[in-house]
């Protein structure tokens, strides 16, 4: 709301003017608000439950099996025992800074997940849902900046774990605020490249339009496909992986937890904290993963697209199908940390600048061509060939370059060693 | 074996031994020299040396990657480690002084909580060193259940450092794997010993007790699970892109630093040079099995971990052949001044229970002089040295512990690597703060 009063975004052309809420009627809107910060801390929940059950099955472990059945009740009572421990605040510490800092990392965290379409039927009734006379869109809120938002509010992210960081006073903390700062703004900007190609195709910052732009299939050789019409098909899997990679270091998630990698920094970022600040760092870190999970849906996988198999109840299939592709995700997040080893550093930011932000580049500008090929009528065979070609060219270059770089830097070093 | 095109090869010259050692020990910076006292008033004072970019960071003795309680003093400049140097003492149990105290029969019990990770090579370092002295003869049944066991706790120790190994560069799950691998061998150990860890088993004048029944159907099974598991740590670990880079051309060490440094064991045998001792200087009856020792070429971090996979496999195989070629016979030598006597002959010999009693309350005597018996540990060349006065304790006992040897070439592998590095490092080294400190 206080976006949508600023005259500014008035003088653009969105094909969405203004925000659209679920409904116009304040009551109805704090149901929803209500119904979706309580879904998304049941979300949290069950997602530190999933993880810790399903790495345990990777590791021939049982896991948490005492609190509830199946031990599904688990996160609580850790929550409650964090709830009730003695918060401390080191005296090096900065106090104020040192308080907010929790917030500043929960709250964007929060603010993200609101302009997901999680259902609403795609198929006939462009992302409506009817329930109890209420016809709606299945998100909170749908702005006109839409995907910015979720970039804006994952940059401000950045800023909690930073100043916790710095806040600390101590010196592991330091080192990591250290890293989680470059780390962030590097992969922000393979991000932000990989979902530049999602804009070039549904010509829209809205996820509501992100996702009807994906509904609907497409023709493979004749044959009609239902979910070749998906982002992921539509742009050829290069931004979905990039996107896939940046989004997991975006999260800190393993292999790129170097924020907090507990066997070199203790615990990073958050060594300081402990009791209910520290839970509020814990909760928002997974409902990050939740978040991005569902972004990657919403960008790449056609969201709550899929089939409505009985009519009656069209409002049910599409939210049964955005969570059944969430938790595909959650499980990757999961796999990821359970199989693989963290990585460097240097190798982090290296694969970040000389990889990730390349191929993306790369790949984003061969789909623009394919676009203004298709507007100008160029023989669509010619330009993917051509674009390839220069794509594979401009890579190869620029691997040379950076070969070139670490000959000449290893060169140097011995003669500074002899 | 392949290095990555991209990482740092050894850039020393081929100078020989005494270059390159003296490169070694003559550098300013191989070793912090302040004290901690120092070091903290220049980390307060910014004017000073260090200056505003340096920081000491103490690393240990309470840290989730230093093995127990190492301690390391880093000065590092953003998350490049320049110098670092390694404190001790912090599990310092006076157990080589506590060795004078006790007789020779006691001291098994002493010196096997030393190295905790595999106990039973200290015990066969200790009772050799006890023998050469007696100049007694083992039978051989002892000699071979000697040589099968320290190879089965070769194999743990190993696997125990794939599992820390594992963790310590954030493949959690290896940590359990490792564990799940090592669990049965220690339930062996169990069943053959009585204890899962510092078994008192391997004494003066053979072992405690006989292998049980069905012991070869046990390892037969076991060897058989372990082999494809093994297959899956390369699949996890050994072909695995990031892991590749982050342990090669991390922690790089040549041989005539090696030799400089003292370092035996993997590090010594990642630098190329093929030492072992159990092919060198054999000792039990390594001499009449057929196994291969691993070397490395490029001294880093990844030839250590792959020469500690492939001595399990190594070990494995002695296994195989102790199972086949394992004598019948006693499993410890019929002195009576040295080894108890059955428990039946105590109800029947009056000579027996005397014996019995002397044994076991002012323990056997041994005769004047000094010895040094040395094994292959899991770690390197763990020696004991034992200087007796003809009564039934030692005068002196020592201890070349390889871990507290190997510990010296920390600051040099760490140097100039990053904090991630500095982790790889240690978990590479694979030191038993035990031992260490003893």
């Amino acid at each position: 709301m206080i976006f949508a009063q600023q005259p500014y975004l008035e003088t653009f052309e969105w094909s969405w003017p203004t925000w659209r809420f679920w409904e116009n009627d304040p009551v109805f809107l704090i149901i929803q608000v209500v119904l979706i910060f309580a879904f998304l801390l049941v979300a949290v929940m069950l997602m530190v439950w999933f993880e810790r059950k399903v790495v345990s099955d990777m590791q021939n472990r049982i896991g948490p099996n005492v609190a509830g059945p199946w031990g599904i009740l688990q996160t609580l009572a850790d929550g409650i025992k964090l709830f009730f421990k003695e918060d401390l605040i080191p005296d090096q510490a900065d106090r104020f800074v040192f308080k907010l800092a929790p917030y500043l990392s929960l709250i964007p965290a929060f603010l993200m997940f609101t302009m997901v379409p999680i259902g609403g039927n795609f198929a006939d009734k462009n992302g409506e849902a009817e329930l109890f006379g209420h016809t709606f869109l299945v998100q909170l809120v749908d702005p006109p900046m839409g995907i910015l938002l979720f970039l804006a509010m994952s940059g401000l992210g950045i800023y909690g774990v930073m100043l916790a960081g710095w806040s600390s006073g101590s010196k592991y903390p330091l080192l990591g605020s250290v890293r989680a700062s470059a780390q962030m703004v590097s992969y922000e900007a393979a991000l932000g490249l990989s979902l530049a190609a999602v804009l070039l195709a549904s010509g829209s910052l809205s996820t509501h339009d992100i996702v009807a732009e994906q509904v609907g299939g497409a023709e493979v050789l004749g044959v009609e496909i239902s979910v070749a019409s998906w982002n992921i098909f539509g742009l050829g899997f290069i931004p979905f992986i990039v996107f896939l990679i940046a989004g997991t270091a975006e999260l800190n998630r393993p292999p790129f937890d170097l924020v907090e990698a507990e066997q070199e920094l203790v615990g990073g970022f958050h060594t300081e904290y402990s009791s209910l600040r520290f839970s509020l760092f814990f909760l928002a870190e997974f409902m990050n993963v939740v978040t991005m999970s569902a972004i990657m849906v919403t960008l790449f996988f056609g969201g709550p697209d899929g089939p409505i198999l009985w009519d009656a109840i069209d409002w049910f299939w599409p939210i049964l199908w955005f969570f059944s592709k969430v938790i595909v995700f959650l499980f990757i997040f999961v796999w990821f940390r359970a199989t693989l080893p963290r990585l460097r550093y240097d190798q982090l930011m290296d694969l970040g600048w000389k990889v990730l932000i390349p191929i993306s580049l790369i790949w984003f500008l061969i789909l623009a061509a394919i676009r203004v090929g298709q507007d100008e009528d160029w023989n669509i065979f010619v330009v993917i060939a051509v674009g390839l070609a220069g794509g594979v060219l401009a890579m190869s270059l620029l691997m040379g370059a950076i070969r070139n770089a670490r000959l000449n830097r290893a060169e140097s070093d011995v003669l500074e060693y002899g | 074996m392949t290095i990555a095109e991209d990482a740092p090869t050894t850039d020393a010259p081929d100078t020989g031994f005494v270059g390159d050692a003296s490169r070694v020990m003559s550098r300013d910076n191989a070793v912090l020299r302040l004290s901690e006292a120092e070091a903290g008033a220049l980390s307060l004072d910014p004017e000073d040396e260090l200056g505003e970019s340096k920081m000491i960071i103490n690393m240990g003795p309470s840290h989730p990657s230093t093995h127990g309680v190492l301690r390391l003093m880093l000065e590092m400049e953003g998350e490049t480690v320049l110098r670092s140097k390694p404190i001790i003492g912090y599990l310092h149990t006076g157990m080589e002084k506590t060795g004078e105290q006790l007789t020779y029969l006691q001291g098994c019990t002493n010196v096997t909580r030393m190295d905790y990770a595999s106990p039973l090579f200290t015990e066969l370092a200790f009772s050799l060193a006890v023998e050469n002295l007696l100049e007694m003869e083992i039978p051989e049944r002892a000699t071979w259940i000697r040589m099968m066991m320290t190879e089965l706790n070769r194999m743990a120790s190993h696997l125990l450092f794939m599992a820390t190994n594992g963790m310590d560069l954030g493949a959690v799950s290896m940590m359990i794997y490792g564990w799940r691998e090592r669990e049965p061998l220690l339930r062996f150990f169990e069943k053959v010993t009585g204890l899962r860890m510092n078994h008192n088993y391997i004494r003066p004048g053979g072992v405690a007790a006989d292998l049980p029944d069905g012991w070869q159907e046990d390892l037969i099974e076991y060897l058989d699970a372990v082999e494809p598991r093994l297959e899956e740590y390369d699949i996890l670990m050994t072909g695995q892109p990031i892991w590749r880079e982050r342990l090669q051309g991390v922690g790089v060490i040549n041989e005539a630093e090696c030799l400089a440094l003292g370092a035996t064991g993997p590090i010594l045998r990642s630098a190329g040079s093929s030492w072992d001792l159990r092919r060198d200087m054999p000792y039990l009856a390594y001499d009449e099995v057929d196994f291969d020792v691993i070397v490395g070429s490029y001294g880093d971090s990844f030839d250590r971990y792959a020469i500690r996979l492939n001595e399990i496999r190594e070990s494995m195989r002695i296994v195989r052949q102790c199972i086949e070629k394992m004598p019948s016979g006693d499993y410890r030598a019929q002195n009576k001044k040295v080894t108890p006597p059955p428990r039946a002959r105590i109800d029947e010999s009056m000579e027996a229970l005397i014996h019995h009693f002397k044994i076991f309350t002012e323990g056997f005597k041994v005769p004047v002089g000094e010895s040094y018996a040395a094994v292959e540990s899991p770690r390197g060349e763990l020696g004991v040295y034992i200087v007796s006065d003809g009564s039934s304790t030692p005068v002196r006992m020592h201890v070349r512990a390889p871990s507290f040897v190997n510990l010296q070439t920390l600051p040099h592998l760490m140097e100039n690597g990053l904090l991630a590095d500095a982790v790889a490092v240690i978990s590479s080294v694979d030191p038993i703060m035990g031992e260490v400190d003893r």
